[in-house]
């Protein structure tokens, strides 16, 4: 039996993701602390990057980058997907733009309230 | 408790669903149709070797110009929820006077750094800035980009921002180069509509010699003012998010 194609490191990248995004949701249902739902936020946010980075994987390959180890006529059988790189590149950056709101919205409840409890917070809910 | 018993549902329906896919996960062996298309092509056609690069710039620039867009925006909202004006300092007045006392004893406590810290922070700052420059210029040849060299330089701001906190960043600077760097990019951008194959497209400028620095036409360009941009946008938002900000505009 052998570990690596039994469990290729892709699997384990996906499974490692789709746990972070597990662990992430449940925190963001459970927690009544704001900064520990964005820490929920931030764990789903990067298990879902995991999970994009693991399905462009292709076995054996190498990063998209034409050097002198990958020549630029071999390098289709050589490298991993560039599009699911570029896209989780510009995920990161849009999940940092929103964290960051995210942060900037609760310091002015804080500012506002002195607590860091959404159960305090109840006069705009539903 | 039924609340709670239904998230536990709804995570253990989450995890069935996960497991599914796990379980009939096959690895790829080959590249996507798209994939195998920049694989192929992006090299003679762009003279990038970073092929991310050549999707991030290039095939998709459409995409990351939104993406420059949305961090803009949120920049500017953190910017808009954490400013101080005159309205929000009588909200503070208006807090319990304990509270008050608590914070202005807090801001007082504020013991400067060590003379360890300031030094090494004067010597490695500029190293820093200088790695980020570094990373986004080289974005087209080796890993790295406009957004990772963005994040180092903010990085550098973070690390000065801690050791020197007395230390002032003027944002109308930051504003001038922000919008500057953006402008340069839509520019560029139509540039490419006017003298090459549409938006965005890099052959404005000479291709020239493959694995150079100056080479792959207009990317190490645009790069540098994604670069720019993102570095001072994320210098501006840690900036807000310090404590003593009470600094005008």
């Amino acid at each position: 039996m052998n570990i690596l194609t039994d469990f290729p490191i892709s699997l384990i990248v996906l499974c490692s993701g789709l746990g972070l995004i597990l662990i992430g949701l449940w925190g963001m249902l459970t927690q009544r602390n704001m900064i520990r739902m964005i820490i929920g936020f931030s764990l789903t946010d990067t298990g879902i990057h995991m999970v994009m980075v693991s399905i462009g994987y292709i076995t054996a390959g190498t990063a998209p980058i034409i050097n002198a180890a990958v020549p630029m006529n071999e390098a289709v059988n050589m490298v991993v997907d560039p599009v699911p790189s570029a896209l989780v590149l510009t995920a990161i950056v849009i999940g940092l733009g929103v964290t960051a709101v995210m942060l900037a919205f609760v310091v002015r409840i804080y500012k506002a309230r002195r607590t860091l409890m959404i159960d305090e917070c109840t006069e705009s809910k539903w | 408790m039924i609340k709670r018993m239904f998230i536990f549902a709804m995570l253990a329906l989450m995890a069935v669903i996960f497991f599914n896919l796990v379980a009939n996960y096959s690895e790829n062996t080959s590249l996507s149709k798209l994939g195998h298309y920049y694989v192929e092509n992006g090299p003679q056609e762009l003279g990038a070797a970073n092929l991310v690069t050549a999707v991030v710039v290039t095939y998709r620039g459409l995409d990351t110009l939104g993406e420059v867009t949305v961090l803009f925006i949120s920049a500017a909202g953190v910017g808009l929820l954490l400013r101080r004006t005159r309205r929000n300092q009588d909200d503070d007045k208006g807090l319990k006077k304990g509270d008050r006392a608590e914070e202005t004893a807090n801001v007082n406590m504020h013991k400067p750094a060590s003379e360890i810290v300031e030094t090494a922070t004067e010597l490695l700052l500029p190293m820093i800035i200088l790695f980020g420059v570094y990373v986004f210029m080289n974005g087209h040849l080796s890993p790295g980009g406009g957004f990772q060299g963005g994040a180092i330089i903010a990085s550098g701001t973070m690390f000065m921002l801690l050791a020197l906190p007395e230390s002032h960043i003027s944002r109308l600077m930051i504003a001038i180069t922000e919008s500057l760097s953006g402008f340069s990019y839509v520019v560029v951008g139509v540039l490419g509509v006017v003298f090459a194959g549409g938006f965005l497209d890099n052959r404005i400028m000479d291709l020239g010699t493959y694995g150079d620095l100056f080479s792959a036409g207009a990317i190490p360009l645009i790069y540098t003012l994604v670069g720019l941009k993102v570095g001072f946008e994320l210098s501006a938002v840690l900036d807000r998010f310090r404590k003593e900000d009470t600094g005008p505009v």
